[in-house]
């Protein structure tokens, strides 16, 4: 790595001023109530589409083997698919993932 | 909708957050960053995705124009959750507390926000955001922290099960964002077909590879705008909902 203190603190300033930026421009300035029947359904949706993006089909390679990925991620939709909590399908998960590993490390 | 409410709709996000900005930090000190910075970078980012993207350009020595673009791209998306969130907010909300609020919006916070049947209150945000907020900081300095001591330690054989624990916690949050859709999509039609398509967009531009080439980031804002876009055309959401919660409390 090569990068000054000056880089370091230069580029922390950038990526703040930026994030803040995004995050706050449409929360500070657009106030006005959205009566449009088709942007609030978009809105609705949004969400799940962003975080399904984002999932698939980067959870299948996010560990450092395939198999284990998929053994977390089946576990997860199956815990999810049942209305299990956040907290007890990502505990679940990550114990499928480690205990995979753990056996494709031993065999 | 009480800060305690916050609070406690905030701690799976907060366990959730605490492996993965420990994740991040153990990178970036790998890297050969201060310990300090990536906890400097939590304090003032709150954002996964944008946090990663950007120290790996600091470290390559990106020119200042390129971590500026790429931060946008990557974190416009934001933008769209916080006009949602706009329009969520009880009445009489004033500027400084949505320039507060702004700051902790984050792709799990929006999520658990945007789906509160009820109109948001600046006590119930403050408990969400600060709590998920302290997993994000306190994960990120105890990974800075024990990094390079846990390094140490675990050097030869026990190695290979710190690699294996490292690996398993970086499913944690995508189990999670499992957990938030699934359900939903069980119960709804049209969420269920959004979630199909957009899992079958984010494949083509996973495995395309002139795709793959595309900045990341680009890719959640094209395939999420373009297949929402779709289906809120087809399948109008009907609001019933909230017209009940309109009168009711919890």
């Amino acid at each position: 790595m090569n990068a000054t203190l000056s880089d370091m603190l230069l580029g922390c300033l950038v990526m703040f001023a930026v994030t803040y930026a995004t995050k706050a421009v449409t929360l500070l300035f657009a106030k006005k109530e959205i009566r449009s029947a088709y942007i609030r359904s978009f809105l609705y949706y949004l969400p799940y589409s962003v975080l399904a993006v984002m999932v698939f089909p980067t959870i299948l390679f996010c560990t450092s083997s395939v198999v284990s990925g998929i053994v977390g991620t089946a576990v997860a939709m199956i815990l999810s698919f049942f209305r299990k909590g956040l907290l007890p399908v990502s505990l679940a998960s990550i114990a499928a993932v480690f205990l995979t590993e753990f056996l494709l490390y031993v065999f | 909708m009480k800060f305690t409410r916050g609070l406690k709709d905030g701690l799976p996000i907060a366990l959730g957050y605490v492996s993965v900005a420990f994740a991040y930090a153990v990178q970036a000190v790998n890297q050969g960053f201060p310990f300090w910075f990536p906890i400097l970078i939590s304090a003032t980012n709150f954002t996964g995705t944008g946090q990663f993207a950007g120290t790996n350009l600091i470290a390559a020595g990106a020119n200042l124009g390129i971590l500026f673009a790429t931060l946008l791209v990557i974190n416009i998306r934001y933008t769209l959750m916080s006009f949602a969130l706009a329009q969520k907010t009880e009445d009489g909300f004033p500027l400084w507390k949505r320039a507060i609020v702004a700051f902790g919006v984050t792709d799990e916070n929006f999520a658990v926000a945007v789906r509160q049947p009820h109109k948001l209150t600046f006590p119930y945000l403050l408990g969400l955001m600060g709590c998920s907020f302290c997993g994000w900081l306190g994960g990120t300095a105890l990974g800075a922290g024990v990094s390079s001591l846990l390094e140490s330690l675990l050097a030869g054989g026990a190695h290979v099960y710190y690699e294996m624990q490292m690996s398993a916690l970086s499913i944690a949050l995508y189990a999670m964002f499992v957990a938030i859709i699934l359900p939903p999509a069980r119960d709804e039609k049209p969420v269920l077909l959004l979630v199909l398509i957009s899992v079958a967009a984010s494949c083509v531009f996973y495995f395309v590879p002139a795709l793959a080439d595309l900045p990341a980031g680009l890719n959640i804002i094209l395939c999420s705008v373009a297949c929402t876009a779709v289906i809120a055309a087809v399948f109008p959401h009907k609001e019933e909902q909230e017209k009940m919660q309109d009168g009711g409390e919890e």
